[in-house]
């Protein structure tokens, strides 16, 4: 077995096991949860010099051969995706033992840690799933420690929601089996790369079917238009860390599902006129959706949900190029999504709720946060010369190599999507970050600069800097980020290196 | 098609639409119903894809066909996983009970708050 690939799921799953034992020591339950992620992050990061060349490594867990064993894959769009996550996870979790020093959060941590470590596991062994029914079993990892994260510090209201994201993502899962019956009863097999091979010869009509029962279970968990509304409703409601990162990963992972799925197993072509017109409805109901929020949370949960159809919108396009920048995309979203949601967590303890209506002048409460602010949400807005400009010009100019009406559509809502973001993160500046500040935040500065707070304030605070860096550091690299990301989407436009990786030479049609 | 396919294949037509029903009630424990439901159609559906499905899946040492037995182990895990879920579900929805003495799913709340807003302020 391959160590490399073994790590991001085995080393967190370890580290959970040894934190729940650690519950009655909190200090050395958090050097176990740090240790087991920078090990991931380690991991990962040697996983990406590895791939970055295009190379795809394979591991067949309990040396079972190819199509009949459990296979473990990393190519460069999962040793990428794996890599970011790893840091991100790594941040917040960070951020979040920064908000327990300082007493400021009512999460128990003792719980918080083996979770967040199982949560770890099944993000990674989502990427690295190199069959369908793994790809289930890590989803539903990952899903299940995040159905006891979202009832963290219980309150009626997250009572209530995580009971909605409970239902609805189980629903998907149902679905999901389903769907691994009937390709299982097609094919009679489960490995990905097999199951490419086997349906080439299926009939046209079948794939089709297929492919869209598959969109819609990888749609629910991404959250696009019309299967979006259990986010808004459950994500906001969550403590800060866990909805940075649940906006920041769990829906990447859906996405790069979708991407995986329709790519490698499905015939492209005839599904990706479907795929455009999804992604338009969804970056448009999206945005004008975060428009009229008010809550800041609830309005970064609606364009999280806008800013998946530029995804899916690259993935639509049919090309290299367009997948190419959707995996730019990917990278750039999942760091600024958690980013912002950091922020709002910040914001919070100043204003202590996440209301634009009750908050005023938060500029001259704390100007190093609205800094932290900006960045990103002019990121997210796609201004030049941060990372999301990067990804958006990448998106356009792929759309602008396709052409025909449809993806001038797409196109032209993708800019309108741009615009109105521009236009919702300045709704948050101008309500919240201008003004004469309200008295109770001045106070809530006083308090908490006086307080044991400080330390654990400043941590918290770092960690959100060093998030804004990840993100400078994103759009720095535009150009190996764009190289690896050209390789990436070469290999899944092709599949054969995939598919020869798995099964052998020779395998591929 | 032998028979017990054609009986299993009405079963998960029934299974799942009675399922997606509860699924779009009010009263959660109804919702918990129709998962739980829809959790058999799709280990059912798992079921179906063995032609053999009435023999065991052993090897007996004589030649002759037995059942797939990677279905079977599918559908194991898949009943491990959903079983663990209702459970979580189960207590959620006693947490929602404790909370506000019933367990009906709400209207959005904040969509309404939101749709207010659009009215002419002299309404209220």
């Amino acid at each position: 077995m391959n160590t490399l690939l073994a790590v991001p799921v085995l080393v967190p799953l370890l580290g959970a096991a040894a934190s729940l034992l650690m519950r009655r020591a909190p200090r050395l339950q958090q050097g176990v949860a740090v240790a087991a992620l920078t090990a991931v992050v380690v991991d990962t990061v040697l996983l990406l010099r590895v791939t970055a060349d295009g190379s795809v490594i394979t591991s067949q867990a309990g040396a079972w051969e190819a199509p009949l064993g459990v296979t473990v894959v990393a190519d460069p769009l999962s040793s990428l995706m794996l890599a970011v996550s790893a840091v991100v996870l790594l941040v917040v979790q960070l951020f979040a033992i920064g908000q327990d020093i300082a007493g400021l959060s009512r999460a128990m941590p003792q719980v918080f840690h083996p979770i967040y470590l199982v949560l770890t596991a099944g993000v990674c062994l989502c990427f690295l799933a190199g069959d369908l029914f793994n790809l289930f079993v890590g989803f539903e990892i990952m899903l299940t420690a995040s159905y006891a994260l979202i009832t963290q510090a219980p309150t009626r209201a997250r009572v209530r929601a995580s009971m909605i994201y409970t239902v609805v993502s189980l629903t998907s899962s149902i679905l999901f089996l389903t769907g691994i019956a009937l390709i299982y009863g097609l094919t009679g097999t489960v490995n990905l790369a097999d199951i490419a091979v086997k349906l080439g010869g299926a009939p046209e009509e079948l794939r089709m079917v297929l492919a869209l029962l598959f969109l819609v279970v990888f749609g629910i968990k991404a959250a696009l238009v019309p299967m979006h509304f259990w986010l808004p409703d459950s994500y906001p409601v969550a403590i800060t860390r866990i909805s940075a990162i649940f906006a920041a990963l769990l829906t990447k992972v859906a996405v790069y599902a979708i991407i995986r799925s329709q790519t490698l197993l499905f015939g492209r072509d005839d599904i990706s006129a479907v795929l455009l017109c999804v992604a338009i409805a969804t970056m448009l109901v999206g945005i004008f959706g975060a428009l009229v929020q008010d809550d800041i949370n609830r309005l970064m949960s609606f364009a999280l949900v806008s800013h998946i159809g530029f995804m899916i919108f690259g993935l639509g396009l049919n090309s290299v190029a367009g997948l190419a920048a959707v995996v730019v995309y990917l990278v750039h979203h999942i760091v600024v999504q958690a980013n912002l949601f950091l922020v709002n967590g910040l914001i919070r303890q100043y204003a202590g709720h996440s209301s634009l209506r009750a908050m005023r002048g938060l500029n001259t409460v704390s100007p190093v946060m609205s800094f932290y602010f900006f960045i990103p949400a002019m990121s997210l807005a796609g201004l030049p010369p941060l990372s999301g400009f990067v990804a958006k010009a990448a998106l356009f100019q792929a759309g602008v190599g396709v052409g025909g009406w449809l993806v001038y559509t797409a196109l032209a809502a993708g800019v309108a999507t741009s615009l109105l973001t521009v236009m919702a993160v300045f709704r948050i500046w101008v309500r919240g970050f201008w003004g004469t500040p309200m008295p109770d935040m001045v106070e809530a500065r006083e308090r908490l600069k006086r307080g044991s707070h400080l330390a654990g304030l400043r941590f918290m605070a770092a960690m959100t800097g060093v998030m804004v860096a990840i993100g400078l550091v994103v759009a720095g690299a535009a150009g190996p980020l764009s190289e690896i990301a050209f390789i990436a989407g070469h290999d899944l436009m092709n599949g054969t290196a995939y598919i020869e990786a798995v099964l052998g030479e020779g395998a591929a049609r | 098609m032998n028979a017990p396919g054609l009986v299993l294949i009405f079963a998960v037509a029934v299974l799942y639409s009675t399922g997606f029903y509860l699924l779009l009630q009010r009263s959660l424990m109804r919702v918990v119903f129709g998962i739980v439901i829809l959790g058999h159609a799709a280990n059912l559906s798992l079921m179906l894809t063995d032609h053999a499905i009435t023999l065991p899946p052993l090897l007996t040492g004589k030649d002759g066909p037995i059942s797939d037995p990677l279905p079977q182990a599918m559908a194991l895990t898949a009943i491990v996983i959903t079983f663990g879920v209702t459970t979580f579900l189960l207590a959620l929805a006693y947490r929602v009970w404790l909370g506000d003495d019933n367990d009906e799913v709400p209207a959005d709340l904040e969509d309404r708050r939101i749709g207010r807003l659009s009215e002419p302020e002299d309404s209220s």
